[in-house]
């Protein structure tokens, strides 16, 4: 059991099933039920076999495990080398849980092409899992850029009326910024001689040149992520995909700014990372701030909760950068809660949306009435996303508020008044949509969830609170990981200190 | 030196069996009875297949001579691993155009025996080219080579548009050939030889460089650019794409590219490699110029030849960056860059040629629409094509950029390198519009027709299991560039 390859298991077994589909014949009934209940299996079993990394994991040391080691093009020095910390392994174990949430959750609403979206999932998937394992900066870069292809294709096939426009503006802005992060690698791979993860973060980058890298690796993940002023990609993308294409963006591709921040520019590039860190509270809190006024403006559910993200992935950054272990685990936590919650919202909107076909606030109202079930499983995610404790979302942002405490007050205060008009525009959201009067004819002859849709819920409703109740269980794995990043990003400012001094 | 001796022919020997079988097939085609429309065809087919059957005997020489540096004919022809990796690529080019060919021109009514001649000719040209060690063979091959494709793209004679390419072609290769001719002229005046060998030893041993030997390689430059059309000399490209016969697009867009750049890179690193610096900066503008033109203009064309055409224009760029980096990772990334591209244009040339309407070939990009509905397999294998072009990974394109922006990288070439990925990213524009036009869009009134012709089938397979899969095992096209690279220092 040890010895097998759980990691490219997991990576390989999503295409082992898209392949599988491929060679289903038949375009009718039958061959649109097998292709959704090959993906369904598929992406089943790839998520128990995930569980062998939580159950597994050694959480009392920071090293890599699971560790595979390749040789691949070795006239480069390049290895297919895969392995998880702390943090990359519950990103993992997000990827595997969302991959099969959204395959139930696109279940009825995907009539056309069925074969292919189930395919362009599974590729996902491995190109997901793959990114998040990678310990070769070559092999992260090609699952990096590779999820393009499925996301591209997933927005611009099944997405709304002007998902051509929305799929071209995902695919060009997340390119150009990964190019410029493509040359930095290079960069990196001259000076250091080696492309392997590990071996780069123990390598000391010349500070004048860190800085230069950081920013190329900045352009790429503040899109990705996505930072003021270049998120306008994504509530077009968000608004357009169809819901499990919004679940996916919003649960899982959003992280990968996140995490590549925290896997690459804090431990790498350490000095760069403190020069730049005004930078990112600036755009941090532009972000959290402005995207939540944005917010309360809108009249399109989707609209509204891809600003969302976008604040909370505001205090993801100034989570990331406050440099503190609270900041950074509290970065890390509310990545997870935001993957599981703004997912479930997305979720929720497509409940209504696949009985209206309609993203209007204001062609709902009352909702209670008829659906009292769903209204009670929107109201928990929408706490969930304020930051209600006793919910995934308050842990998060409660701890990168802390880790922002320590480090800059000023910093913490602006998040503050973030947390405050979160809780307006959903509050304002839920309220508009679920409560008041059930006037309109057509609403009411809406049907409350389904089984199936219980099941899409279950697990999250399940994940969202004992995040909230319980966080030590996720935490505990993270935190050997978090506190040896950050000595390393210690280590290294006391020897550019020391470099200083002793240029004096 | 002992006048009546026979030269060493064994270096030569696949160029030589080649032009022999290209006249023995010549002769046999005359003398077939092409009277009637069945004769025409089974004549037309029949040297088709007998030179593929040639190209691929010649592919087994080339490897036969491989090995070992041969230099014959006093010097001017070179056989060694850079010239044998180059002439692999343009066989094989060959081979696969000569493949798509034979049906497209029947469904076309233009099929006729000296097509595949002509092929055949122009091969050998290319083959000289890139063996040229002296600018008199030099010159030699490129002629051999630029007659051919002159008359290959006015070969579908009732075509208005094919014979203008033709004489467009004619017209401005002559003009560079011409310039071709001064620079090596002037370069003979400044040197004292035409021998790739002693220019480099005169080069060596002089302290300064006669700026008259500037000048004529400057204007040599300019050559090869045409040849290659690369910007500012790409006026040609477009026009002559547009209106060949696709099966000669193709084979533009592949062979003569490869056997050019060979050239240059050959003619660069060998006899002028002591002046590197004196045209490094030349090839960097080449080299940004026709990326930013390459990708800027595609993004107007509706005509999938034209846009083609403007594509290559940009690959042009990416490979030069190869050469402005003149090392041995330059050169190496360039023989990779190509390898990838031989690939890529002959999988999409392929699906090119495949669209058709009520049996009249169809060239609009619109023409493409919902193909993903209409021919899933079709669709898709494009698809790989294009995201390959556009460079994303883990398609063989993306491979081919991360070793050329690489060998650039090490050079401290930064802001080529800069210019080069965005320039690639306007490029995924209009790649990706190809494949929004095959998914996103509805199918027409009337879609392409099925199924495809099995020659069509066979080379789209081949080049998109080619595309998908070099990510899983580059090693021995890695390995072999870099031998072929390192025979030129």
């Amino acid at each position: 059991m040890s010895n097998l390859p759980i990691l490219s298991l997991l990576i390989f077994l999503p295409l082992v099933g898209a392949a599988f589909i491929l060679f289903i014949q038949g375009d009718d009934e039958v061959g649109k039920r097998n292709a959704r209940n090959m993906a369904l299996w598929t992406s089943v079993v790839t998520f128990v076999l995930s569980l062998v990394l939580w159950f597994k994991f050694d959480p009392s040391t920071a090293a890599f495990q699971f560790e595979e080691r390749l040789d691949w093009i070795p006239a480069y020095n390049i290895s297919y080398h895969l392995g998880v910390d702390g943090i990359s392994v519950l990103f993992v174990l997000l990827t595997t849980l969302l991959t099969p949430v959204c395959i139930l959750a696109s279940w009825n609403s995907i009539k056309d092409r069925v074969k292919e979206y189930m395919i362009a999932f599974l590729i996902l998937e491995t190109m997901m899992v793959g990114m998040f394992a990678a310990l070769d900066i070559v092999i992260f870069y090609i699952f990096f850029e590779a999820v393009l292809i499925p996301m591209f294709l997933i927005i611009g096939i099944w997405g709304g009326k002007r998902r051509v426009y929305a799929s071209y503006k995902l695919f060009l802005y997340t390119l150009t910024g990964s190019v410029l992060m493509l040359l930095a690698i290079l960069v990196m791979y001259v000076q250091a001689g080696t492309t392997d993860i590990p071996a780069l973060m123990e390598f000391r980058f010349d500070p004048a040149l860190q800085k230069w890298l950081w920013l190329a690796f900045f352009a790429s993940f503040a899109v990705k992520v996505p930072m003021w002023p270049v998120h306008t990609w994504l509530p077009d993308a968000h608004v357009e995909a169809p819901t499990a294409g919004s679940v996916i963006l919003a649960g899982v591709l959003l992280k990968f700014g996140g995490y590549g921040f925290i896997r690459f520019s804090l431990p790498m590039f350490p000095d760069a990372s403190l020069y730049f860190t005004p930078l990112m509270y600036t755009l941090s809190i532009a972000a959290v701030i402005y995207t939540s006024l944005v917010a309360l403006v809108q009249h399109d559910m989707k609209k509204l909760i891809a600003y969302s993200s976008i604040a909370h992935m505001g205090f993801v950054t100034a989570g990331t950068f406050t440099m503190t272990v609270h900041g950074v685990e509290g970065a890390v936590y509310q990545m997870l809660s935001h993957g599981v919650v703004s997912a479930a919202l997305f979720l929720c909107v497509g409940v209504i949306y696949d009985r209206m076909h309609t993203r209007e606030i204001a062609a709902y109202g009352g909702l209670v009435h008829k659906m009292p079930a769903y209204a009670l499983v929107f109201m928990l995610f929408m706490m969930a996303s304020v930051g209600l404790p006793g919910t995934g979302g308050f842990v998060g942002e409660f701890l990168v508020l802390l880790g922002a405490f320590e480090s800059n007050t000023w910093v913490a205060t602006f998040l503050l008044t973030g947390v405050i008009l979160g809780a307006a525009y959903m509050l304002y959201l839920y309220r508009r949509v679920v409560f008041g009067a059930l006037e309109k004819d057509e609403l009411k002859k809406m049907l409350d969830m389904s089984r199936r849709e219980w099941a899409v819920f279950a697990p999250l409703i399940v994940l969202t609170l004992w995040m909230g109740v319980y966080p030590a269980s996720f935490l505990d794995m993270m935190h050997v990981s978090v506190d040896h990043l950050l000595s390393q990003v210690q280590v290294a400012k006391d020897a550019s200190e020391a470099a200083i001094m002793a240029g004096n | 030196m002992a006048m009546a001796a026979v030269p060493n022919l064994t270096p030569a020997m696949p160029e030589i069996f080649l032009a022999l079988s290209a006249m023995a097939l010549l002769m046999l085609g005359v003398f077939q009875n092409w009277a009637t429309p069945e004769g025409g065809i089974r004549a037309s087919r029949m040297t088709n297949n007998l030179s593929v059957l040639c190209l691929g005997l010649a592919l087994v020489l080339v490897f036969t001579v491989s090995g070992t540096t041969l230099v014959t004919f006093e010097g001017m022809f070179i056989s060694d691993a850079f010239a044998t990796y180059s002439k692999v690529l343009v066989l094989l080019a060959g081979v696969l155009t000569l493949v798509l060919a034979q049906n497209w021109l029947e469904m076309q009514g233009a099929h006729r025996f000296e097509f595949a001649i002509l092929v055949l000719f122009a091969t050998i040209g290319m083959m000289m080219m890139i063996s040229a060690n002296n600018l008199l063979s030099l010159y030699m091959g490129l002629e051999l080579q630029s007659l051919s494709l002159y008359v290959l793209a006015a070969f579908h004679r009732d075509d208005t548009r094919s014979t203008e390419a033709g004489l467009k072609y004619f017209v401005l290769g002559a003009l560079a050939s011409g310039m071709l001719l001064y620079g090596m002229s002037m370069v003979y005046g400044f040197s004292g030889s035409t021998d790739f060998v002693t220019i480099a030893s005169v080069l060596k041993g002089g302290s300064t460089i006669p700026v008259g030997l500037v000048v004529g390689l400057v204007f040599m430059i300019a050559g090869l650019s045409f040849k290659v059309s690369a910007v500012p000399f790409h006026m040609w490209t477009p026009d002559v794409y547009e209106g060949a016969p696709t099966p000669v697009t193709a084979f533009f867009a592949v062979a003569p590219k490869v056997a050019a750049l060979a050239l240059f890179l050959r003619v660069m690193i060998g006899p002028f490699g002591d002046m590197a610096d004196q045209w490094q900066q030349v090839v960097v503008m080449i080299s940004i110029l026709s990326m930013l033109v390459g990708s800027f203009a595609a993004i107007a064309q509706t005509n999938i030849k034209r846009m083609m055409a403007y594509s290559s224009i940009g690959h042009v760029g990416y490979a030069l960056i190869g050469l402005a980096v003149a090392n041995e990772a330059g050169i190496m990334a360039v023989l990779i860059y190509l390898t990838i591209y031989v690939f890529m244009n002959m999988g999409a040339f392929a699906c090119l040629m495949a669209m058709r309407r009520g049996g009249r070939a169809v060239e609009q990009i619109s023409d493409l629409s919902g193909l993903g509905k209409t021919h899933p397999g079709m669709a898709a294998a494009l698809t790989v094509m294009m995201f390959s072009m556009a460079g994303i990974p883990p398609l063989a394109g993306f491979f081919g950029k991360l070793y050329i922006f690489l060998a650039a990288i090490e050079a401290g070439l930064y802001t080529l390198s800069i210019i080069g990925v965005l320039a690639s990213v306007v490029s995924a524009y209009y790649y990706i519009r190809i494949i929004k036009v095959m998914y996103f869009d509805e199918p027409g009134v009337e879609p392409l027709d099925t199924p495809l012709p099995t020659s069509v089938k066979a080379v789209l397979s081949l080049s998109t299991v080619a595309i998908l899969v070099f990510f899983a095992f580059p090693t021995p096209v890695i390995s072999a560039a870099k031998v072929a690279a390192a025979s030129l220092f």
